[in-house]
């Protein structure tokens, strides 16, 4: 009998799958088939390997989305592109690879929403800019309110939000059911849901190809992306970093770029630079796959969790850091633990549901819940860090704000008010209170 | 759960405890004397160390009072713990975790 690779639509491929017939081709001198040759050729590279140039323009610290979209900014831009990228593990295997992609801008001070906003509008328009499918679903946030105070907070911050021409609406607890039904409304649970914010435009992104789309558009601009290359120290000349020491030889460089997250402390404590940053390890977990029964992202500060539904159906559940200071990309089973409970609270619908996988990645935490980005001590060492649990939204919008502070060694108006000496002028952008489960 | 030891109870599970950052952080001695600076750092600025670091925690769900314990922040083993007051302790060589290699050392805790 002989059978036909349904698959294949390459008439080579019509052979018989016989082993008599596998033997023969080998006594004909063609190869005999392998099981799963019918495969496709692996996809191209979307960028290249290459060994480290004695010397650049800028050097960016940190292969994450921050650093990538760091490149790809100063590329398209400004024309900067005698630059590189150095990773000290593989591209975006840091908390872009970790993160669970909310994307939203619903901040309540005027310079979060303008940077955050600034990002969104960025998100809305990436897929055309990378040329390469980013899954952005802008499906919408409800932040619950469970308690009086959490709704006057919520209303304060969506007139604040409306203000600053960021959609947000505040909606009945019918209204939040309506929204997403599987939200447990009824009157008689520990936090009953007494209403909610919501940001239409808000949503997620496949983080994976984000990092990818930003990694190939850098790559085709010429500048280097080398991974596998650990920044270890710095060349000091007085005020300036000449160059910096690196596991692949040292590297000269015009000016420093880091971005270097959860590790920021690590690499400005070789510079003798204090950040008031404190890295925490941050899980989060996915179920199995299931039905799309989620159509939104639904996060509660009061009940400490956060979830939407990925693409391919997994449940995202995330919560807050662990308490305590970590570096080891990994957290303690009790806050999952809590988180599900959590979870199980707000969506009784979950209870059956299975946790397939948890992980932790670093974040770096700052004393105000807002970002740090700007300018040094250092006349040519610039720095963007402190985006703690929420950074992935920011990715596109920090890119673009952190390449022109670069490029023109003045801060752009966005990163202006994120400045490091605001822990000395007192003028902190407090975002605790917008949201507990920051993300 | 990781066992955290108590230097009053013993070892406690870890849901226990409530963690208090940075261990010998004096509150300044002249406090009218600082800069703003100087404020700003006493406040806000904390070390963020890779490895073994001196923290505070408190047995907040039992005897609730404070210690110091020496944790490997990327282990997070606890190497020592003290009771305030107490110098930080010295560990000899078998209690450090090497992290270039990500190499952990079995039974190292005190
Ligand atoms: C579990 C979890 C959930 C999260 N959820 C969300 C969310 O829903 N929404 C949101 O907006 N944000 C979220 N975040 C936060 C977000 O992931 C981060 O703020 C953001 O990814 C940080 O920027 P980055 O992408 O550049 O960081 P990273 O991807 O961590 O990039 C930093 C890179 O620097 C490299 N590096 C460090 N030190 C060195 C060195 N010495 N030499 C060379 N390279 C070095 C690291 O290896 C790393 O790849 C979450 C984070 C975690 C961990
Ligand atoms: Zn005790």
């Amino acid at each position: 009998m002989t059978t036909v690779d349904a698959f294949s639509t390459d008439p080579a491929d019509a052979v018989p799958h016989t082993p008599a017939a596998a033997a023969g081709d080998r006594l004909n001198g063609t190869p005999p088939r392998t099981p799963g040759a019918e495969l496709p050729e692996h996809p191209e590279f979307l960028w290249d390997n290459p060994e480290p140039k004695k010397s650049y323009d800028v050097v960016v610290i940190g292969g994450g989305g921050h650093g990538l979209a760091t490149a790809h900014y100063l590329a398209k831009n400004h024309g900067i592109t005698n630059v590189a990228v150095l990773e000290k593990g593989w591209l975006a295997g840091g908390n872009t690879a970790r993160n669970t992609t909310l994307i939203r801008s619903n901040y309540l001070w005027d310079e979060s929403a303008a940077i955050y906003e600034h990002s969104l509008k960025l998100w809305e328009g990436l897929e055309d800019d990378l040329g390469y499918p980013i899954l952005f679903s802008q499906r919408g946030v409800l932040n619950l309110a469970h308690t009086l105070q959490d709704v006057r907070d919520s209303v304060r911050r969506v007139e604040a939000n409306v203000l600053n021409g960021v959609d947000a609406e505040w909606l009945e607890p019918d209204e939040v059911r309506k929204v997403c039904p599987i939200v447990n409304t009824s009157t008689d649970i520990r936090y009953p849901v007494l209403g909610a914010t919501y940001q239409p435009r808000a949503g997620i992104a496949k983080h994976d190809y984000v990092a990818w789309g930003f990694a190939r558009r850098v790559n085709e601009a010429g500048i280097d992306i080398i991974q596998d290359c650990e920044v270890t120290g710095f060349v000091r000349d007085g005020n300036r970093v000449t160059g910096v020491r690196t596991t692949r030889g040292d590297i000269a460089c015009g000016k420093v770029a880091l971005a270097a997250a959860g590790s920021t402390s690590v690499l400005t404590d070789m510079l003798g630079l204090r950040v008031p940053i404190q890295s925490h390890p941050l899980q989060a977990l996915v179920s199995e796959l299931l039905e799309p029964v989620h159509p939104t992202i639904v996060m509660s500060n009061a009940v400490h969790v956060y979830v939407s539904q990925a693409h391919k159906g997994e449940l995202v559940m995330g919560a807050g850091v662990d308490s305590y200071n970590g570096y080891g990309q990994r957290g303690a089973f009790h806050i999952i633990e809590r988180q599900m409970a959590a979870a199980v609270e707000l969506f009784p619908v979950f209870a059956r549901a299975h946790l397939l996988r948890t992980w932790g990645g670093i974040v770096d935490t700052t004393p105000d819940a807002s970002p740090i980005v700007g300018r040094t001590p250092y006349d040519n060492v610039f720095l963007n860090c402190g985006w703690g649990t929420g950074g992935f939204k920011a990715t596109p919008g920090v890119g673009w704000v952190f390449a022109d502070t670069v490029a023109n060694d003045t801060p752009h108006p966005y990163a202006a008010p994120f400045s490091l000496d605001r822990f000395v002028t007192g003028r902190l952008v407090d975002e605790h209170g917008a949201a507990a489960v920051a993300h | 759960m990781q066992m955290i030891r108590c230097p009053w109870c013993g070892p406690r599970e870890e849901v226990e405890f409530h963690y208090g950052g940075q261990a010998h952080v004096p509150y300044p001695a002249e406090p009218a004397a600082l800069s703003d600076e100087e404020w700003a750092h006493y406040v806000f600025f904390r070390d963020n160390t890779r490895g073994v670091f001196a923290e505070r925690w408190s047995h907040s769900a039992g005897c609730r009072k404070w210690f110091n314990a020496l944790r490997d922040t990327v282990s997070y083993r606890f190497l020592a713990v003290y009771r305030p007051g107490d110098p930080r302790p010295v560990l000899d060589g078998s209690d450090q975790t090497q992290h270039q290699t990500h190499h952990q050392k079995a039974g190292a805790s005190s």
